[in-house]
């Protein structure tokens, strides 16, 4: 592996790689010293146009706990655009000699464009790049599901349901999610009004319903992964999409009630940041089922497999 | 097979010695633990820890021993990333034990600075010795066996093989020339 652009580029024998090797490295965290030598010398830019606390402050904390030097280079309030100015930035950060480029950026595809072009020599790492991928989160998430799950599993995720609640229009955590837990075997059901679905979801390898109720009804969830409804990306306005945030809590939320009709295994899973009240109960937030927190934790395990299996040594072309 | 220079007796033969001088060499078995590097060098060491609580009675095989991975403690060079291999410990910890390291071939003697490098941020044992079933030399740092099962003058193109029936079916050590052999 070169870069990490799009889970629906990872192979299962690459997804269990990285899942793996993540495994290796949550037990470095426990030791006393926790920093490992892996990545000395080399250099590695978070180089984020969008705003974001928990996944630059991760993939930051996954760099240094292996030894690399982290720049952190931040888009916000400059007049960055899209096109010119991310080439322009691209080739002033290997001028200076990067080893590894962790991207966000608003436009979808920004991350393949930063890859692909020949601007730059080092690895890409996507971290977000409009309503198209996540992949980093949907690895800590498809990791958190096997390491609460995995003993219920056949193989990886084989048998195990997930369904994902919520803004699935503009969620890149969606999508890749989507594609890495099918790879992996999961079955996935999503849950949104038809407004808050994608065109064309009929074609991806799901099963959709419009309201948690039915969800709840219809299949036994194992893993129930609420989405942040993201008004930032609602052209047009919040009512486009939903009429209300209490019908909005009324049909898609998750609340105490509906918490207790998962099966007593099941884990409560979301992407942060939570909009408490909205799509999710503070109690449900809260609760012994949800491993919320624990994604955070897991998300650093997760940074360093990828950092290290795309920096460690020559990569094989 | 054309190159093999231990079969399974001299092996067992070789662990036994070891198992017994590392007794010799530390008065007992008392403090000691034995870390084994994967991947063959972990069922060296289980076969060395078997050896040894067969005859001392009050060593705990099982809880004194452990798997120290050196993957990322590696120098950098110009090799393929590699999968990560296991690392546990006894849950005693290392600290002031007696740590006997085993691995299968000992050569240049980078893994073996690695793994001190590794073990060095798990602990602090009293000391570290280090097993090794086969020493095939070009040594490139001042690093020395303390137990070794067998010496084999090679050269630098060939290869060394440590085949152990737990990983690969089999026992058997067999040098492997560049120009035959099943590269992949």
């Amino acid at each position: 592996m070169k870069h990490l652009l799009a889970t629906s580029d990872l192979s299962r024998d690459e997804a269990l790689l990285i899942l793996d090797t993540a495994a290796e490295m949550e037990k470095t965290q426990e030791r006393e010293v926790r920093k490992l030598p892996t990545l000395r010398g080399k250099t590695v830019v978070n180089l984020f146009f969008e705003d974001s606390t928990r996944t630059r402050i991760s993939f930051e904390v996954a760099a240094k706990r292996l030894s690399a030097d982290v720049i952190n280079f931040s888009a916000k309030g400059s007049s960055v655009s899209k096109g010119e100015s991310l080439k322009d930035t691209a080739l002033t950060l290997e001028a200076m000699g990067s080893d590894g480029i962790i991207i966000r950026h608003s436009a979808s595809g920004a991350a393949e464009r930063l890859a692909t072009s020949g601007w730059i020599r080092g690895s890409v790492v996507n971290a977000g790049d409009g309503t198209h991928e996540h992949p980093t989160q949907a690895l800590l998430d498809a990791y958190t599901i096997r390491k609460h799950l995995g003993k219920r599993a056949d193989a990886a995720l084989e048998g195990l349901t997930v369904a994902i609640v919520g803004d699935v229009l503009h969620s890149r955590v969606a999508r890749s999610n989507v594609a890495l837990l099918t790879t992996l075997g999961a079955d996935i059901v999503l849950v949104a009004p038809p407004t808050l679905l994608p065109i064309g979801v009929d074609t991806w390898p799901v099963r959709t319903v419009h309201t948690i109720d039915e969800a709840l009804e219809a299949v036994e969830v194992d893993a129930l992964m609420m989405l942040r409804i993201q008004l930032e990306r609602m052209t047009g306005g919040r009512s486009a999409y939903f009429p209300s945030p209490s019908e909005y809590s009324r049909l898609l939320g998750l609340d105490a009630a509906r918490l207790a009709r998962l099966p007593d295994h099941a884990v409560v899973m979301h992407p942060g940041p939570m909009n408490r009240g909205l799509e999710i109960s503070a109690e449900a937030a809260d609760s012994p089922r949800s491993v919320i927190v624990e994604q955070v934790s897991n998300g650093i395990a997760v940074r360093m497999a990828v950092l290290y299996l795309l920096l460690a040594g020559e990569a094989e072309s | 097979m054309t190159g093999a220079v231990m079969e399974a007796p001299d092996m067992a033969r070789a662990l036994t010695r070891i198992a017994h001088e590392i007794l010799e060499r530390n008065g007992g078995s008392a403090d000691l633990i034995i870390l084994g590097i994967p991947t063959r060098g972990l069922p060296l060491a289980k076969r060395m820890a078997g050896q040894i609580a067969s005859v001392e009675s009050d060593f705990d095989a099982e809880a004194r021993t452990g798997a120290i991975d050196i993957t990322m403690y590696r120098d950098l060079g110009r090799q393929p990333t590699r999968t990560l291999g296991e690392t546990s410990l006894p849950e005693m910890g290392i600290d002031g034990q007696t740590v006997v390291l085993v691995d299968d071939v000992f050569h240049t003697g980078r893994t073996v600075r690695a793994a001190l490098d590794a073990i060095k941020d798990v602990g602090r044992p009293r000391v570290v010795q280090l097993a090794v079933l086969v020493d095939r030399g070009h040594r490139e740092l001042p690093i020395r066996a303390d137990f070794v099962g067998k010496n084999l003058p090679t050269s630098r193109s060939e290869r060394v093989k440590v085949l152990l029936e737990e990983v690969d079916g089999d026992d058997a050590v067999v040098i492997e020339r560049p120009d035959e052999g099943d590269e992949e």
